[in-house]
C-alpha cells in the first residue's frame, strides 16, 4: 500500500469546517453533481500517445481508454472538464477515479499506481474547485470509488456458481488504498458509486471506515447504486429496498441511484428511496437509455424535463448526470433544480448523525 | 425512554427486505441447514454434496422460513471453508437468497468468513461477553462494519445466565456497551436469554421456562428496541425420542414465549400453528411443567409420555414429509416436482425391490411420468416443469443403465415404449422445438435418437432403417424446410419405407402436412403442433391395437382438410400480376431522408450488457409454451409462477454472461445504399460513390389476393421509382456466436433444460441485437430519427419510423435476397455468419433483413401469389420456374 509516513493528510479541523459548510449548503438547496467524465474525455479525441505521455511511453500494455491515467499524463484536460462542470453550475465534482483501484488498473498493468492516481485526480478536482469557490458559494470534491471490474457475490462461471473472481478482503485492501489516496488529494466527500454488486460496496464501506480510522477523521459518504433493468434489481439481484437496508450501517451523507437507466426509468426506484431512506437522496441518471458506446439521445432540455418530476415531488437532495451527460445537461438540470426545495430528511428519532 | 416508544424496526435483507416491526408476527428462522441439528445436512456438507444441501435450504424457504440459519460447527468440517462455499452457492439461487441469512457459529472466524460473502444484511448468531467486554465490543464493532445485526447470548465471563436475575443483568450490561460505546443501533440487537430444558428431574431446572419468559418480558420492557430470540427445541431435551410430547412442549413453550415478547426463533414453522390442536390432557401436563404448577408435574408428564411414545415417527419433518411416502409415491413426487436429490437412492431401492431394472423403468418410473404427462395434458403442469421432470427421469435411467446392460446381455434385447428418430431437415439449423419434443418423448419412455440439425434425407432414412426406429420425426423452422420434408416423404415412398412420420416446427401446419406431404407417402403421417401432442401421437402410432385406427382417423381428417383447402383456394380471388401492378401503393417521395453515412459500415460487437435492455421477452415465454405478454405473464394466475422461475433462470444466464461472456460474441453489420425502384417489384442498389453504378438488386413480391381497399401492396412501393437513385435502402445481418457450444456442454451433462434455456435466450439476444442496431441506424447512420427517445416497451411495439422486414417472412417470403445481403455486407467475413443451402443462417441465433425508412412503410403479408408472378420472378432471378416454385411453395395458389 502506497500511503506512508510521507503522505500528508488534511487536518481534521479543516475537514470539519468544510463538512459543516457542505451540510449548510445541503440544507438550503438541491446540490448539483457534475456529469459524465468519459463522454467529455472522448470529445478531446486523445490518442494512445496522449494517454501514455512521456512517463508511460514504453509501458507494455495499450493505455488508450484508461481515462483515469489522464490525471497523471494530461491533468490539464481533466481540470478543464471539472472547470466546465463547475461553470455549468455543479456544486460537487467527482474525481476521475472510477477505475483507480489496483484491481481495475491491473487490466492495464498499472496496479501499483493506484494510490498515486487517486491522489492526483483528487488534486486536479481540488484545484478546479478552489479556483471557483467563493465564501458565498463553496464547491466540493467527491472522491469517487467505482465498482471495480470484478464482483464478490456473482460467479463469472455459469458452470461453477460458487466461484468468485475476487474476495471481500482483496476488495477492502484495494478500496482502502483508493480511499486514502482520495483523502490525501483533498476530497471533501467520498462517493461509492455505480454499485451493481452490494457486496463490493460493503467492502468499500468497510475499507472507508478503516481509512477513517487511519487518518483519524471522517468525511461525509455518498452511496449510489445501479438498478440494471426494468426488473428493478441490482445486477446482484437485490431490490432497491433490500439494497438500501444493506447500506444503512454507516451514517451516510446521501444514498441514491445512478447509471444504467435514464431518468424516466429510474422513477419508481427513486420513489422507494425517497420514502424509505433516512439519509439524503441523490440521483444521477444517464442521458436516456443505456448505450455504452457513449452516444445518447436525450438532449439537455429533455433531460432536465425528465428529472423535474423527482424535484417537484421533493424526493431529491443531490442531482446530476451519468453516462452521456455534458456541461450543457448539468446547466439545464441546475437551472431546473433552482426552483425546487431539497427533500426533507425523515425526522425519525435516533437518526444516524 | 420506554420500549413502547421506540419505533425503529429491525431491518434485514437478502435479495428482498425483511422488516420486523412490533406488529410483525413471530419471525421463524429455518433450522435445518445446521450441521449440529441435522445429521443429514452434516453428512451432505462432509461429503460436499452441496446440491442436496442447497435443496434443504430451498425447502425451508419454500416452507415459510423468513431467515435461514446456517451452522457449520463440526469437528470434521472446515467450518470457514464450508460457510464460504455454501453462502456463495446460495447467492446463485434467487429463490433461496431472497431471505436474509443467519450466520451461526461459536467461532468468530467462521462468522467473519460468512459475513465476507453475504451482500444482504445478515444476523450474526452469536456474540457474547464470554471472553470479556473488550473482545465483545471488538466483535460488535466488526459486526456493524460488515453491516449485520446480531444475536447476543446471555453469557458473560462467569458463564451462561441460568436465572432470571443473571439473564437481565447480562443483557442490560451488553445493551449499554453496545448502544453507548459501540454505537450499535438498539433494533439490531437480538437477545438470546437461553432456553434450558425443563422436566429433567432436577429441582434447579424447574423454573427454567418461567425464568426465560420473565426475562424476555423484562428485556422487551426495559431495553428499548431490542428483540428476543431462542432455540426452542432445547426445552424438551429430556423427552428425546418422543416427538409427540416434544412437539407439544415446543408449541406450548413458543405460545407463551411469544406472549412474553419473544419475536424471533429457530423453530420448525409447523410448530407455530398447533398450540390449539394439542390434546387438552397433554397440554395441561406440559403447561404444568413449563409453569412449575405442580410438584409432581414432571412425573405426570413422563407417565403420559410413556403412553404416546409408540406413534412418534411419522410426523418428523414437515418439509421432507414426502420422503416418508411409499417408494412409488416418492418416485412420482420426485418426477412431478422435478427433484433430483434422492432419485438415485430411490431408484436403487426400487431396483432391489423389483429385481429388474427394466421393470423399474416400465413400472414406477413410467407410472410417475404418466402422471406428469396427464398433468401436462390437462394444463396443470407447464413445459419448463416437464423438462425438469425429464431431467429427473434421465438421472434415474442413467443410474439403471449399467444394470440394464447386464440384463440385456442375459436376456437379449428388449425395448421400452418405442424408438423415435428426430432430425431437423437439410439446410435448417433451428432445433429448440425439436429438442423440447425430444425431451418430452424421452421422459415418456421413448428411446430418442436425435440426429441434430441439417440432416439430408438419405442420412435420415439410412439411420431410421439401421436403428429400426418406430417413428421418424422431422422438424424445421424456415419455409424451404417444408419442401425438404416433402422430399423426405417422397424418398420414403420410393424406398418403400413404412415408418410413420411426425411433422413439427414453426412453419409447418396441419394443412401443409395434409395437402403437401400426406399425398406423397403411404405410411401414416401426423402433424404435431406442440410438444404436448407428440406423446399421444407417438404412442398411438406405435401401439399395435391403436395404430390402424389412429392412422385411419388422421387420414380421414386430412382428407377433409384437403377438400376444405381446395374449396378455400377456389374461393380466393386473385388478380393477375399485371392488374396488381397497376394497383400499387402510391406514396409521396418528396421528403426522402438522406443518410449520414452510406455504404457498408464497420461491424459492431456490443456486449451482453448493452443488448440486454433491448430484449423482448414475450416470445421467450411462447417458445416454452407459456402464453402471455411480458411482464404481465409473471403475475398470471395460471402460468405466473412457472414464468417467473423461467425468467429468473434466464436472468441468471444473462447475469453470468454479463460478467463473463463465455465465448458469446455478438456481431452486427449494416449498410445503407442509394436505391431506386427500377421495375414494379425490383429495387436496384447503387454504389455510394459512383452514383450511377448498380451494385445489386432486391426482388420483392406483390400481393395478388384482391385487397378490400384496392391496393395490392409490395415492399418495393416504399422506394422511390426512378431509373437513377434518389432514394435509399438499407440492409443488415446480426449474429450471436457461441451459444451452441455452451448448450451442447449442458446436453453432455444431461441437462436438457439448461441447454434449451441457453438457446432460447440466445435467440432473444439475436432479436434484441437487431432492435439495438435498428435504433442506431435510425438515430445515427441514417439519422432520420436522431431525436427519438423510446423505452423498450415502445421499441417492442415498434412505435418508430421505418421497418426491418426479413427475407423469408410474410412481407418478403423469398429467402433468396439473403445472398444479396450477404454479399453487400460481406457478412461471412464481417460477422462470421454463413448461409446454408436453404438459406438458413448459421449460427441459428441470427437475424437479417432490409431497412426501409419511408414514414409510411409498414409490415405486410404477401399471401398467395399466382403462376404469372412466379414466372416473372423466376425470369428476374434467372432461375427455372421449378426451382423458383420450390422456394415459394408456401405462397403458391395451387398445391
Amino acid at each position: 500500500m502506497a500511503s506512508n509516513n510521507l503522505t500528508a493528510f488534511p487536518s481534521s479541523e479543516s475537514i470539519a469546517q468544510r463538512t459543516s459548510l457542505l451540510h449548510q449548503a445541503a440544507s438550503k438547496r438541491i446540490l448539483i453533481l457534475d456529469g459524465a467524465m468519459g463522454t467529455m474525455i472522448q470529445q478531446h479525441r486523445l490518442t494512445e500517445e496522449d494517454f501514455r505521455g512521456t512517463r508511460f511511453a514504453n509501458h507494455m500494455d495499450p493505455l488508450k481508454g484508461n481515462n483515469d491515467l489522464l490525471s497523471l499524463t494530461r491533468p490539464e484536460v481533466i481540470e478543464s472538464i471539472h472547470r466546465a462542470y463547475l461553470e455549468a453550475g455543479a456544486d460537487i465534482v467527482e474525481t476521475n477515479t472510477f477505475s483507480s483501484t489496483s484491481i481495475a488498473q491491473a487490466d492495464y498493468g498499472l496496479q501499483t499506481l493506484a494510490f498515486e492516481l487517486n491522489e492526483a485526480s483528487a488534486r486536479a478536482a481540488r484545484k478546479a474547485v478552489d479556483a471557483i469557490s467563493t465564501p458565498d458559494r463553496m464547491r466540493f470534491v467527491a472522491g469517487a470509488l467505482g465498482p471495480t471490474n470484478k464482483t464478490a457475490s456473482l460467479s463469472p462461471d455459469v458452470n461453477n456458481p460458487g466461484f468468485r473472481a475476487v474476495t471481500f478482503d482483496a476488495l477492502v485492501s484495494a478500496y482502502k488504498e483508493q480511499a486514502l489516496g482520495l483523502i490525501a488529494g483533498g476530497s471533501d466527500l467520498l462517493l461509492i458509486e455505480t454499485i451493481f454488486d452490494t457486496l463490493n460496496a460493503k467492502a468499500a464501506m468497510f475499507a472507508v471506515q478503516e481509512a477513517f480510522d487511519e487518518v483519524k477523521f471522517t468525511l461525509p459518504l455518498m452511496i449510489s447504486g445501479t438498478i440494471t433493468d426494468a426488473s428493478g434489481r441490482t445486477l446482484s439481484g437485490q431490490t432497491t429496498e433490500a439494497f438500501l437496508i444493506s447500506m444503512e450501517h454507516m451514517p451516510l451523507f446521501s444514498i441514491g441511484l445512478n447509471c444504467a437507466l435514464g431518468a424516466e426509468q429510474l422513477t419508481p426506484y427513486l420513489e422507494t428511496l425517497a420514502n424509505k431512506a433516512q439519509f439524503r437522496v441523490s440521483a444521477y441518471p444517464n442521458a436516456g437509455l443505456p448505450n455504452e458506446m457513449g452516444e445518447y439521445d436525450q438532449d439537455p432540455s429533455a433531460m432536465a424535463a425528465a428529472v423535474q418530476p423527482f424535484l417537484e415531488r421533493g424526493w431529491i437532495n443531490v442531482i446530476g448526470g451519468c453516462c452521456g451527460t455534458t456541461p450543457d445537461h448539468i446547466r439545464a438540470i441546475a437551472e431546473t433544480a433552482q426552483s425546487f426545495a431539497p427533500r426533507k430528511l425523515n425526522s425519525e428519532k435516533n437518526t444516524a448523525s | 425512554m420506554s420500549a413502547s416508544s421506540y419505533h425503529r424496526p429491525l431491518k434485514l435483507s437478502g435479495l428482498e427486505p425483511l422488516i420486523v416491526t412490533p406488529e410483525s408476527n413471530f419471525v421463524n428462522v429455518g433450522e435445518r441447514t445446521n450441521v449440529t441439528g441435522s445429521r443429514r445436512f452434516a453428512r451432505l456438507i462432509r461429503e460436499e454434496l452441496y446440491d442436496e444441501a442447497l435443496a434443504i435450504a430451498r425447502e425451508q424457504v419454500e416452507g415459510g422460513a423468513q431467515i435461514i440459519d446456517i451452522n457449520m460447527d463440526e469437528g470434521l468440517i472446515d467450518g470457514a471453508h464450508a460457510m464460504t462455499t455454501f453462502l456463495n452457492l446460495i447467492a446463485a439461487e434467487p429463490d433461496i437468497a431472497r431471505v436474509p441469512i443467519m450466520i451461526d457459529s461459536s467461532k468468530w472466524s467462521i462468522i467473519e468468513a460468512g459475513l465476507k460473502v453475504a451482500q444482504g444484511k445478515c444476523v450474526v448468531n452469536s456474540i457474547s461477553m464470554k471472553e470479556g467486554e473488550a473482545e465483545f465490543m471488538r466483535q460488535a464493532t466488526l459486526v456493524r462494519r460488515y453491516g449485520a445485526a446480531t444475536i447476543v447470548m446471555a453469557f458473560d465471563e462467569k458463564g451462561q445466565a441460568d436465572s432470571y436475575e443473571r439473564r437481565i443483568e447480562i443483557c442490560e450490561r451488553a445493551y449499554r456497551l453496545l448502544t453507548e460505546h459501540v454505537g450499535f443501533p438498539p433494533e439490531d440487537i437480538i437477545f438470546d436469554p437461553n432456553i434450558f430444558p425443563v422436566a429433567t428431574g432436577m429441582d434447579e431446572h424447574r423454573r427454567n421456562a418461567i425464568d426465560f419468559f420473565e426475562a424476555t418480558r423484562w428485556i422487551r420492557e426495559n431495553l428499548p428496541g431490542a428483540h428476543v430470540s431462542g432455540g426452542v427445541s432445547n426445552v424438551s431435551f429430556s423427552f428425546r425420542g418422543n416427538p409427540t410430547v416434544r412437539e407439544a412442549m415446543h408449541s406450548a413453550f413458543l405460545y407463551h414465549a411469544i406472549r412474553a415478547g419473544m419475536d424471533m426463533g429457530i423453530v420448525n414453522p409447523s410448530m407455530l400453528e398447533v398450540y390449539d390442536s394439542i390434546p387438552s390432557d397433554l397440554l395441561e401436563r406440559v403447561e404444568d411443567v413449563l409453569f412449575n404448577r405442580k410438584n409432581d408435574a414432571t412425573e405426570r408428564l413422563l407417565a403420559f409420555a410413556a403412553t404416546v411414545e409408540s406413534k412418534g415417527k411419522e410426523r418428523e419433518k414437515i418439509t421432507d414429509a414426502w420422503r416418508e411416502f411409499p417408494l412409488e409415491k416418492r418416485l412420482e413426487h420426485a418426477l412431478v416436482k422435478g427433484i433430483t436429490d434422492h432419485i438415485e437412492e430411490d431408484t436403487e431401492e426400487a431396483r432391489t425391490a423389483i429385481g429388474s431394472p427394466l421393470r423399474v423403468i416400465e413400472g414406477p418410473l413410467m407410472d410417475g411420468m404418466n402422471v406428469v404427462g396427464d398433468l401436462f395434458g390437462s394444463g396443470k403442469m407447464f413445459l419448463p416443469q416437464v423438462v425438469k421432470s425429464a431431467r429427473v427421469m434421465k438421472r434415474a435411467v442413467a443410474y439403471l443403465t449399467p444394470y440394464l446392460e447386464v440384463e440385456k446381455a442375459k436376456s437379449g434385447s428388449k425395448r421400452g415404449a418405442g424408438k423415435v428418430l428426430l432430425a431437423t431437415v437439410k439446410g435448417d439449423v433451428h432445433d429448440i422445438g425439436k429438442n423440447i419434443v425430444g425431451v418430452v418423448l424421452a421422459c415418456n419412455g421413448y428411446e430418442v435418437i436425435d440426429m441434430g440439425v441439417m440432416i439430408p434425407k438419405e442420412k435420415i432414412l439410412d439411420e431410421a432403417i439401421r436403428q429400426e426406429v418406430d417413428i421418424i420425426g422431422l422438424s424445421g423452422l424456415i419455409t424451404p424446410s417444408l419442401e425438404e420434408m416433402i422430399d423426405v416423404a417422397q424418398e420414403m415412398k420410393r424406398r418403400n419405407i413404412q415408418t410413420p412420420l411426425l411433422i413439427g416446427g414453426a412453419t409447418t401446419s396441419r394443412v401443409h402436412t395434409a395437402v403437401k406431404i400426406a399425398p406423397h407417402i403411404d405410411s401414416p403421417v401426423v402433424h404435431v403442433n406442440d410438444a404436448s401432442r407428440a406423446v399421444p401421437a407417438a404412442s398411438a402410432l406405435i401401439s399395435k391395437e391403436h395404430r390402424t385406427g389412429f392412422a385411419r382417423d388422421v387420414a380421414a381428417d386430412y382428407d377433409k382438410v384437403r377438400v376444405q383447402y381446395q374449396r378455400d383456394r377456389a374461393r380466393k380471388k386473385l388478380v393477375t400480376h399485371e392488374v396488381a401492378k397497376t394497383r400499387a401503393h402510391q406514396l409521396d417521395f418528396n421528403n426522402i431522408p438522406v443518410p449520414n453515412r452510406l455504404g457498408a459500415q464497420l461491424p459492431f460487437a456490443p456486449s451482453v450488457a448493452e443488448i440486454r435492455p433491448f430484449i423482448d421477452w414475450s416470445p421467450f415465454f411462447r417458445s416454452w409454451g407459456l402464453a402471455g405478454v411480458f411482464p404481465r405473464i409473471l403475475k398470471d394466475t395460471v402460468v405466473g409462477v412457472e414464468a417467473q422461475k423461467l425468467f429468473d433462470d434466464a436472468q441468471r444466464l444473462l447475469n453470468a454472461w454479463t460478467q463473463d461472456p463465455k465465448g458469446i460474441k455478438m456481431k452486427a453489420v449494416h449498410g445503407i445504399f442509394p436505391a431506386a425502384r427500377t421495375s414494379s417489384e425490383t429495387v436496384t442498389l447503387f454504389d455510394p460513390v459512383k452514383a450511377n453504378q448498380p451494385i445489386g438488386k432486391f426482388e420483392f413480391l406483390r400481393q395478388q389476393i384482391d385487397q378490400r381497399d384496392g391496393i395490392q401492396r409490395s415492399l418495393a412501393d416504399f422506394i422511390s421509382p426512378c431509373s437513377t437513385p434518389d432514394d435509399f435502402l438499407g440492409c443488415f445481418a446480426v449474429a450471436v456466436h457461441g451459444i451452441d457450444p455452451i448448450a451442447d456442454a449442458q446436453v453432455a451433462q444431461g441437462d436438457d433444460y439448461e441447454a434449451i434455456l441457453i438457446k432460447a435466450v440466445g435467440d432473444r439476444l439475436a432479436e434484441a441485437l437487431a432492435e439495438w442496431l435498428h435504433q442506431k441506424v435510425r438515430c445515427e447512420t441514417w439519422g432520420y430519427a436522431s431525436d427519438e427517445s423510446l423505452n423498450n416497451e415502445a421499441l417492442i411495439k415498434e412505435q418508430y419510423q421505418g421497418i426491418r422486414p426479413a427475407p423469408g417472412y410474410p412481407a418478403c417470403p423469398d429467402h433468396l435476397d439473403k445472398e444479396q445481403i450477404w454479399s453487400l455486407l460481406k457478412a461471412e467475413d464481417t460477422i462470421g455468419a454463413r448461409l446454408t443451402e436453404n438459406l438458413a443462417m448459421q449460427p441459428a441465433s441470427a437475424v437479417s433483413g432490409y431497412y426501409f425508412a419511408h414514414p409510411e412503410s409498414r409490415y405486410l403479408g404477401v399471401g398467395l401469389i399466382a403462376d404469372d408472378q412466379i414466372s416473372d420472378l423466376a425470369q428476374r432471378r434467372n432461375l427455372s420456374l421449378v426451382s423458383m416454385k420450390r422456394w415459394l411453395s408456401a405462397n403458391l395458389l395451387d398445391a
